[in-house]
């Protein structure tokens, strides 16, 4: 595939990024079945041999689709971030980027068997680990857990949080049951006990159609789907209260686009304040709810382009989230969501940078602070640094509901967080 | 609440508007758990009885306008946790007949923020007929009436 020619029209001169910037979207490919063998348990490494499992291919970036890899990023197999030096030279040092967050996408949330599942997380950030993680100290790494057996999710967050280069568990966009669901929770508390945000990536087990109405045809309907499945995620978490059974959970979603949300909070919240009491719990607005726990990559950023679009249209759209906290930069290298160097999105006000870029991805992930040390602790004693993940403040209204019990007080997310020593 | 008093949280009232009290039923009109919708002085006001007291706010739903009298009644539903239940007031909070929010019957405050979103409140009381008779409504000396103050 030729590199896309220069645009026609003029963009916004490409914002530089500041000392300090943290990606938290960076994408290692596994080549294929053959790099996680080393790292396979005998039995799984023999199964996979055996069985001829030789790769697991997801529908949700199909190695020839464009998003999958930018032309220029891909090597002579076609293949794009299967090693340290592409990453390296094509993203971490070309945009001198100070951390960079992996998000494996390899699908071991495909598998049905629960303990093959289970068997090739473990060896994928095993992978991550000796690959990747040993070998720049620049990097840092989100687990990746068998989504279909939240005992086996659990396990695995343990047997990785030691290793606090490991910032995030991460989850696909779609699964078997909605995020919010109480059979998740306890994976939800393992990520808290280790101060661990859950990211949310694009993508499917492919356990249901991508959309709501039934299976598409092209992969142009699964990709722009896939902001819908946010939106069924975040609404699943808010009603079921997960936000209120955690308040220390954090929830970073990761290449969703961006300016879907308000529209969606909007529609979200309307209907909320007619039929709140089928779900006491959410005893705020959601649109509150989500500006207090949820987070999103810039990357995509969903706006118009073109001749003729107002420069101003990005941040007109990034108003609507009323809040300057909520956005974190990634380049989501080597998905090709820009050409050249453009490793800002057009629109994004310079004076947000350095926050989207180096404050809030710091305030989110607690163990990216730079007082945080790498040294692994005892499993269960890393609490975040103050501030950053304290509960959120009683909301205001409460106490004047004749009635209403001390908020707080009595979730037994205040009980987590005081297990904590 | 005394006359003149106000709700906390009620704006001034306006100055041409000096508040006075109306008789607008006698008791027996309004059973426990009814209602009665009354004009005064230009504004519709909407009665309540609640196990025996009496309450009134304004008829108008703040968010567009919907008239609260054709609202349902329900009790409070609140929540320490998900999953958990707390159900109490039955019958002491009202919802729009139009869009379903909630609104205390009590204070006029609505449940999704009762801070920012609220029916404006006026005090009621009852009233016996002896006490009125020095004033200038046509009342039975032997009756109880409801009296409110807009």
């Amino acid at each position: 595939m030729p590199p896309a020619p220069p645009p026609a029209f003029p963009l916004p001169r490409p914002l530089a990024l500041p000392p300090g910037a943290i990606d938290c979207d960076l994408h290692p490919t596994v080549p294929d079945m053959r790099a996680l063998l080393p790292h396979l348990e005998p039995l799984w490494r023999d199964t996979a041999v055996e069985r001829g499992i030789d790769a697991i291919e997801s529908n949700a970036y199909p190695p020839g689709a464009p998003i999958t890899a930018r032309a220029d990023w891909r090597g002579a197999d076609g293949r794009a971030a299967t090693t340290l030096a592409a990453l390296q030279s094509q993203a971490l040092d070309r945009w001198n980027v100070a951390t960079g967050i992996l998000n494996p996408l390899f699908g071991v949330q495909l598998v049905f068997n629960e303990d093959m599942a289970a068997a090739f997380a473990r060896a994928l950030n095993d992978w991550t680990r000796a690959e990747w993680l040993d070998r720049d100290p620049r990097l840092r790494a989100s687990i990746v857990v068998p989504m279909h057996n939240p005992e086996h999710a659990v396990e695995e967050i343990e047997r990785c949080a030691p290793d606090r280069r490991f910032v995030q568990v991460l989850l696909l966009c779609m699964g078997e049951t909605p995020l919010g669901r109480r059979h998740w929770w306890p994976v939800y508390a393992a990520a808290i006990r280790h101060g661990l945000p859950v990211g949310i990536h694009a993508g499917s087990a492919y356990r249901h159609p991508v959309t709501s109405v039934g299976w598409p045809s092209w992969y142009l309907e699964d990709y722009a789907a896939q902001s819908q499945g946010f939106q069924s995620q975040l609404a699943s978490l808010v009603t079921e209260g997960a936000f209120a059974k955690f308040p220390d959970l954090r929830v970073v979603l990761l290449e969703s686009g961006v300016t879907w949300l308000p529209g969606f909070l909007w529609r979200f919240g309307k209907f909320w304040k007619g039929v709140r009491s089928e779900v006491p719990w959410v005893d705020r607005h959601p649109a509150e709810i989500v500006r207090h726990h949820v987070r999103l990559t810039v990357q995509p950023l969903d706006a118009p382009e073109g001749p003729g679009t107002d420069p101003d249209t990005v941040r007109r759209a990034l108003d609507h989230l009323r809040s300057d906290a909520m956005l974190l930069w990634a380049s989501d290298y080597p998905h090709w969501q820009f050409d050249g160097d453009d490793i800002v999105p057009a629109g994004i006000p310079a004076d947000l940078l350095r926050r989207i870029a180096v404050d809030n991805p710091r305030a989110t992930y607690p163990r990216l602070d730079p007082a945080s040390s790498l040294l692994g602790r005892p499993t269960g004693t890393d609490a975040p640094p103050a501030g950053t993940h304290a509960a959120p403040a009683p909301p205001p209204h409460q106490a004047s509901i004749p009635g209403s019990p001390a908020h707080g007080a009595a979730l037994p997310g205040a009980t987590i967080q005081g297990a904590r020593p | 609440m005394p006359a003149g008093a106000t709700p906390p949280g009620t704006p001034p009232t306006p100055a041409r508007a000096v508040a006075t009290r109306h008789v607008v039923a006698a008791t027996d009109e309004i059973p426990p758990g009814g209602r009665k919708l009354v004009a005064i002085g230009g504004r519709d006001i909407l009665v309540f009885n609640l196990a025996g007291e009496f309450f009134a706010i304004a008829n108008r739903c703040p968010h567009n306008g919907g008239s609260l009298c054709a609202g349902r009644t329900t009790g409070l539903v609140q929540s320490s946790e998900p999953g958990r239940y707390h159900y109490s007031r039955q019958g002491e909070i009202i919802r729009c007949p139009w869009h379903n929010w909630e609104f205390d019957i009590r204070t006029g405050r609505s449940v999704i923020d009762p801070r920012r979103i609220k029916v404006r409140a006026f005090p009621a009381e009852v009233a016996s007929g002896a006490a009125l008779q020095a004033e200038t409504f046509p009342v039975q000396v032997e009756g109880e009436y409801v009296v409110v103050e807009a």
